[in-house]
């Protein structure tokens, strides 16, 4: 079987969630990575995709138009190539969840969306309900189109490979879309999804400058990423990038510290995988002590200072 | 400038779902259902563009059971101007959904299709992106700000990094995110209202598409649960733990 993964890359490097992808391309069968970027940036990914290992090719598609990875750009060029390969894999990030769904309408497949394990060729799992349920699934169409949970799979090594890179071409720009800028967060902080320790504050931090004054220090002191709930998000207390959640970021850190957080099941949904789940919270009966391994009820404006000190 | 919203009908955002002793599924069994929060912020959407004078029209449509009416009531009491309802008592999987989407549009022709980005029961995000490729039309997921600017919408969309804008050439489907707006309730002269409002009744043989799943489904399992742990004494008791566990030396 001979898979095509779409690597997502930035500044010239390949971004985690795509060596999870990787790991879980190559459980399919042989794996060819294509990187769809614009000038230098593109190549210099397309010569690190050629490292990690297990990749046995990598398809550069370098065209402005392929750029900010517009959908209605990225698609048709992907539908082009899929006469060669029996599956493709995308990461379940907003680049990959943006795009697989259209590649898949264009083949006629039914994408398989988030999945968590590769049970046999055409047989997945993934998650339902917030994550409350687990299903298998299995596929009949011909070709599979799948999204993968990254937290879900180990990186694939992103040395010890050495893929011949090859240039495609697609259709370039569909002329239905264009990109007109970004807001992005920048922090000095590591990537919340692949965090090896997040700290996430909930409503109960009571404003934005709370938010960042408790939890900023706290995550500056475990090296942590800083999440945050909905809640929060939808108070302003964050940016939307932070939220964890069945429809923010999934995470599985080895730690995870939820302040000042309820727990709803759709909270649950994105971090009950963490190894570890610390909770603090003043009430001794909201739901996050029911998956934390360590809780401490008490005010946080007072817990939490203490721990940094402490620490 | 038309704008299609479809809807669907899914169990209610704080109902805890239980997986079916059997692993066929999860039992909804006077189970409350509600309409899916994302579709709600699209119905909500749809009419602040109306009231902007961007839309003239918004027209919602359901693929589901008969009991989906329900659904597309509560749309037009928030709001919405007509329904459509494509009763099926049959699982219809994200592709057959966006299938007998496109021949609404073909039929309608909206401006704009605004949709929920995913359904909170199969957690897809699929629809949208799949109805955009069947319609060659541009997309805008994961919107948390829309405006139309003459020929284009411009899509605010949440992304992984933060925020992103992109504009879509009309027509053009738009999927929606959290942060878009909050809907609003229906009043209850809205609500009685809506009662005689149109609401045409289809099925997926009238727009000749086959709806037979792709995705077999062999069980379904409550994840591994996690056991609760021990809460502690004193924030000392805390750091000596995460000393344990070697988070902090």
């Amino acid at each position: 079987m001979s898979v095509l993964v779409l690597v997502e890359h930035e500044g010239g490097a390949i971004k985690d969630a795509s060596l999870s992808t990787i790991t879980a391309a190559q459980k399919l069968g042989e794996v060819h990575a294509l990187i769809a970027g614009s000038g230098a940036e593109a190549k210099q990914a397309a010569d690190a995709a050629a490292k990690i290992s297990g990749v046995t090719k990598v398809l550069l598609a370098d065209d402005a138009a392929y750029a900010n990875m517009l959908a209605e750009n990225v698609a048709p060029l992907i539908a082009g190539m899929m006469s060669g390969y029996d599956a493709l894999l995308c990461n379940a990030t907003s680049v990959g969840k943006n795009v697989a769904p259209r590649v898949a309408a264009m083949l006629d497949v039914m994408q398989v969306s988030d999945v968590l394990s590769v049970e046999s060729a055409d047989t997945f799992t993934r998650p339902i309900y917030a994550g409350n349920a687990v299903a298998t699934v299995k596929s009949s169409d011909a070709k599979k189109v799948l999204t993968v949970r990254g937290t879900a799979f180990a990186k694939a090594a992103a040395s010890g490979g050495n893929a011949s890179v090859e240039t495609v071409g697609g259709g370039g720009d569909a002329g239905l879309s264009s990109y007109v800028g970004a807001e992005t967060s920048k922090s000095e902080r590591p990537e919340l999804t692949s965090a090896k320790v997040v700290v996430s504050g909930g409503r109960a931090l009571g404003s934005s400058e709370d938010f960042h004054r408790v939890i900023d220090p706290l995550a500056d002191k475990l090296g942590a990423a800083v999440g945050a709930s909905r809640a929060a998000v939808d108070a302003g207390y964050a940016p939307n990038d932070y939220q964890v959640g069945q429809t923010g970021k999934i995470v599985a850190p080895e730690v995870y510290v939820a302040v000042g957080i309820s727990g709803a099941i759709q909270h649950l949904a994105g971090m009950k995988d963490s190894k570890v789940i610390v909770a603090i919270n003043k009430d001794e009966d909201a739901p996050i002590f029911q998956v934390a391994d360590l809780g401490l009820v008490g005010d946080l404006f007072q817990i939490v200072p203490e721990l940094t000190q402490k620490l | 400038m038309k704008i299609l919203v479809p809807v669907k009908r899914v169990i209610d955002y704080n109902v805890k779902p239980r997986v079916k002793m059997d692993g066929t599924g999860v039992d909804l069994t006077n189970v409350k259902m509600s309409m899916n929060p994302f579709d709600e912020i699209a119905v909500e959407e749809a009419i602040r563009l109306k009231e902007k004078g961007a839309a003239s029209e918004i027209v919602v449509v359901s693929v589901g059971p008969q009991k989906a009416q329900d659904t597309l009531r509560t749309a037009l009491a928030m709001g919405a101007d007509r329904a459509i309802l494509i009763m099926t008592e049959q699982e219809v999987e994200p592709l057959a959904v966006a299938k007998l989407l496109k021949a609404v549009v073909d039929e309608e022709q909206p401006g704009i299709v605004l949709l929920g980005k995913q359904a909170i029961d199969d957690d897809c995000n699929q629809t949208g992106q799949m109805l955009a490729a069947l319609t060659g039309r541009p997309q805008g997921t994961f919107a948390s700000k829309i405006e139309v600017k003459g020929d284009n919408v411009e899509v605010t969309r949440e992304v992984d990094g933060g925020l992103e804008t992109v504009s879509l050439k009309l027509p053009a489907i738009v999927t929606t995110d959290l942060r878009l707006n909050e809907p609003r309730y229906a009043s209850l002269p809205n609500i009685m209202k809506a009662k005689t409002k149109p609401m045409a009744t289809k099925t997926p043989a009238d727009y000749g598409v086959d709806i037979a799943s792709r995705l077999t489904t062999l069980k379904v399992e409550e994840p591994a649960k996690r056991q609760a742990g021990v809460k502690l004494g004193s924030v000392d008791e805390l750091v000596g733990k995460l000393k344990d566990l070697g988070v902090v030396a």
